[in-house]
């Protein structure tokens, strides 16, 4: 399917995506990324710095709401700007389900040049983790 | 507060050229869970209009991140790393980042402040090819809770 402007209206809702995320999923984020930052991966040290349990990295978090983006946007879409603010840890426990990060959307307005501006909500467990969290993308 | 004001400002130049390889962006992608063929399938790329597979919007932070951590584990800026949690972040892009792609980040401490007990430091790294054409700008607020 190649989604174009034409086909876009303001105000329309993207249907939500749920993302699980498990203490795996931390390992191999840490190894791509390079981010080893250990509250990612040990509970030991996350609980001694004040956290209910080890957390996902933020930008585990926010890669999963850039899949919604460039999901809905197509293989011709092209981000241009995406922004977001941490507004509460994923936490994941070490259990057999990890936790979820439930992502839904709108497109917000439409500009000119064929730029079309996304607002993305993500919560994890009932709560928002992701604040102003917004994408603007080119659309053929 | 550990964290060094005086470091506000600085910019610190690029490091090695970052070299963009194909196997790294299939890590990222699967590492984020993204079974995109832009991100592993040259053919799916070029028939998307790139010259090559590209990567997830958000892997620019592994070379800004790469960048700024000369920053932030510079012992004269004080960072209590294992205190430290993202804030925000925000790319804005000229193209999607590719496989080939040799790029190089510069990043500027943009702003250090205190929010209560917790201290903000800003960054700014600019990604650009090393024949200086621009590909992306990260903007990064980090953290050390207090």
């Amino acid at each position: 399917m190649k989604l174009t402007y034409a086909d876009v209206t303001a105000g329309t809702e993207i249907p939500p995506v749920s993302y699980p995320v498990s203490r795996l999923s931390l390992i191999k984020y840490a190894g791509a990324s390079g981010d080893f930052n250990v509250i990612h991966w040990n509970e030991r040290i996350a609980r001694s710095v004040g956290l209910p349990d080890v957390i996902a990295h933020g930008m585990f978090t926010m890669a999963q709401a850039g899949r919604f983006v460039t999901d809905w946007a197509g293989d011709f879409g092209t981000v241009l700007e995406f922004g977001v603010r941490f507004t509460a840890p994923v936490v994941v426990p070490d259990d057999d389900h990890g936790a979820t990060i439930e992502v839904s959307g709108a497109v917000e307005e439409k500009l000119d040049d064929n730029r079309v501006v996304l607002t993305v909500t993500a919560t994890s467990a009932g709560t928002k983790v992701l604040g102003r969290a917004r994408a603007v993308v080119r659309l053929p | 507060m550990a964290v060094n004001k005086d470091y506000a400002g600085r910019t610190f130049p690029p490091g090695e050229p970052y070299e963009v390889s194909r196997v790294k962006i299939v890590e990222f992608a699967d590492a984020i869970g993204d079974p995109s063929p832009l991100y592993r399938d040259r053919e799916a790329a070029r028939a998307a209009g790139h010259p090559d597979v590209i990567a997830p919007p958000t892997f620019a932070i592994v070379i800004s991140m790469a960048s700024a951590r000369r920053v932030t584990t510079d012992p004269g800026l004080g960072l209590n790393y294992a205190m430290v949690v993202h804030g925000e972040q925000r790319f804005e892009y000229t193209r999607p980042i590719g496989a080939g792609d040799v790029l190089t980040a510069t990043s500027t401490i943009t702003d250090i402040k205190q929010a209560g007990s917790n201290t903000l430091l800003s960054s700014r790294t600019d990604i650009a090819t090393v024949s200086g054409e621009h590909v992306c700008s990260a903007y990064s607020t980090l953290v050390e809770r207090g």
